[in-house]
């Protein structure tokens, strides 16, 4: 019995890898054609768009253009500046407001907490003409500020929501040792919780920088200026300016893929163990 | 809250400055950038700007008898909302049990080289919509031919068509676009779902002769419905705020005449105008307001009718 169920494991084993193979090729096909593409002459772009660069084919006139032409390394820094920014303030804030409703008891405690997490439900963007108005008001049109402050208050109550389940989980006798110990709330927070609470803060970081680093509407409707763009607002105006450039285009997509990938490599193991610790729970 | 906080705590202890200090931030940016625009949003609707003398007045419910009843309105807004909800079908037919079947796959006790199928998944999901539009775009498009020689290749050419050009088939293949873009997300929320069902629940049902196929649907289908409720909603509410993906595709007309319009794109171009129409952010206010009592209507029908029917077991 125990060979039989051992071959019958390898049979639907190899079908689970075909199945999972076909998948992981139609995900990737895109991404892989961009690249390899990217590094080829116009002619051979056309002619066989589904070979590797070879010595005959490969040309780097693309990220030439890319980076005579257009402001991109500008509108990178724009992006990090207002990811990073918007991420610092949404984990800041939210594992702050997480703490106070998860740890204290105080009047409208629940009622507080269920009008932060509404947000979850009701997509900021369609207050859009009132943020528009308040922002004209405030002048910070056309500022970093003004797309940090958009993000912050997109992602808190997410962040909130998942953040407080977590911290009701960290163990009751450590933060009343803290106490005793003299260290003040403050103390108790940044330094005994915080710290135990990082793989959901990883989580929460990821799912909260994917649709910031890629939104393209609030950039488009608030700061659109050359200086405040982003590089998603940035390769769309590119893209239709250079509408014929190819090489230009492929490159600049190239380009923009690369960081994605390597913030997502540095959080992915961090991620698993977040969603799989916050499901248990 | 604040007064309240005051006297009740005046009784037994100091003020509890911590308490506020904590929870200040967090209230003051989501009440001033979230709450109070949209509630803008909803008086915005009210109101009216006179095309000649540029007063704006009250016009109570005129803009949505508009939307409803005026031809100019109707058309075009049914037409987004029967598109979206199309869309949205779509998602929850495919990418939803897509997800779960590769989440599935993924959680099988033995498989080398799950890291690597999962991160190559997931990818799509990370990129912009200006990547996923064009590329997409460049694939379709009969200009490049990669996909009309691809078809060449397995013998069905002659089936290729300008599918992002075509009325017919335009909405499905953003659709088809969209899914691929996003199966990631349901496939990470159930993969962790899966992962943390109890290794006791499992050797019971082994126990009791339950492996395989029945096993999925008969324990652990059950175990993670509620985060299939979750993804769900969140699809849900995903769809019915796509933007970007029409956007950077199809242009703000929604091309090829308006059969991909969702409610995000007919808000955008009532709002900013666009060649053919002129900017009217009344109007535009009026749209986002139906979107808002769309989404709650299914926030809420999920909330009452299929939470409540959904058993969470305590695991």
């Amino acid at each position: 019995m125990a060979i039989s169920r051992a071959r019958r494991n390898r049979v639907s084993e190899l079908m689970a890898h075909a199945i999972l193979l076909t998948f992981a090729v139609i995900a990737m096909f895109p991404v892989i054609l961009i690249i390899i593409n990217s590094f080829k002459t116009k002619k051979a772009i056309f002619k066989s768009p589904l070979s590797l660069p070879n010595a005959e084919s490969f040309d780097l006139v693309g990220y030439t253009t890319v980076f005579t032409q257009g402001n991109f390394p500008l509108y990178f820094t724009n992006s990090v500046l207002v990811t990073v920014g918007s991420l610092f303030f949404v984990l800041l804030f939210g594992a702050m407001a997480a703490f106070a409703l998860s740890e204290y008891k105080f009047p409208f405690n629940r009622l507080t907490g269920l009008y932060l997490a509404l947000g979850i439900m009701i997509p900021i963007r369609l207050g859009t003409v009132g943020i528009l108005t308040l922002m004209v008001a405030t002048k910070l049109v056309n500022t970093h500020w003004a797309l940090i402050l958009v993000y912050t208050a997109q992602g808190l109550p997410l962040a909130i929501f998942i953040l407080s389940e977590f911290m009701a989980t960290v163990s009751k006798d450590l933060k009343a040792a803290g106490r005793i110990d003299g260290l003040s709330e403050y103390s108790i927070f940044f330094r005994l919780v915080v710290p135990l609470v990082r793989p959901a803060l990883a989580t929460v970081a990821v799912f909260t920088m994917i649709p910031i680093w890629n939104d393209l509407w609030f950039p488009l409707i608030l700061a659109p200026s050359e200086a405040t763009k982003t590089l998603t607002l940035g390769a769309q105006v590119f893209v239709g300016q250079f509408v014929n450039n190819w090489n230009a285009i492929l490159a600049a997509m190239a380009l923009a893929i690369i960081p994605v990938l390597v913030l997502y490599t540095i959080f992915s193991r961090q991620l698993i163990r977040g969603l799989t610790s916050g499901a248990v729970k | 809250m604040q007064d309240t906080t005051l006297t009740t705590a005046r009784k037994k202890k100091p003020f509890p400055w911590h308490i506020l200090v904590f929870m200040a931030p967090a209230v003051i940016v989501y009440t001033a950038i979230m709450i109070l625009p949209l509630a803008e949003t909803l008086r915005l609707s009210l109101f009216q700007r006179d095309s000649v003398t540029q007063a704006v007045s009250w016009v109570g419910l005129e803009n949505y008898l508009r939307l409803f009843f005026d031809p100019f309105w109707v058309g075009p807004f049914f037409n987004a909302l029967g598109n979206n909800f199309f869309f949205f079908v779509m998602h929850m037919l495919l990418q939803n049990p897509i997800g779960i079947l590769i989440a599935a796959l993924l959680s099988m006790v033995h498989l080398p080289g799950k890291k690597l199928y999962r991160t190559a998944i997931f990818m799509p999901t990370l990129l912009s919509f200006v990547i996923v539009g064009f590329v997409w775009k460049l694939i379709l498009s009969p200009l490049w031919g990669v996909s009309k020689g691809m078809m060449t290749d397995v013998g069905i050419g002659h089936l290729f068509m300008p599918f992002l050009g075509k009325e017919e088939t335009a909405l499905t293949t953003l659709s088809l676009i969209s899914v691929w873009q996003f199966i990631g997300i349901p496939m990470m929320l159930i993969y962790a779902a899966l992962l943390s069902i109890p290794e006791e629940v499992i050797e019971a049902a082994e126990c009791d002769g339950v492996t395989g196929l029945a096993q999925f649907f008969k324990i652990k289908l059950i175990l993670i419905l509620p985060t299939i409720g979750i993804i769900s909603i969140l699809t849900f509410v995903g769809n019915f705020n796509a933007f970007d993906l029409i956007y950077t595709t199809q242009g703000p007309l929604a091309g090829p005449d308006f059969s991909t319009d969702l409610l995000g794109t007919i808000l955008y171009r009532t709002f900013y105008g666009q060649q053919t129409q002129p900017g009217d952010p009344n109007m535009g206010a009026a749209i986002a307001t139906i979107m808002f009592f769309i989404i709650l209507a299914g926030v809420a029908v999920y909330l009452f009718f299929i939470q409540r029917k959904l058993t969470r077991y305590e695991m």
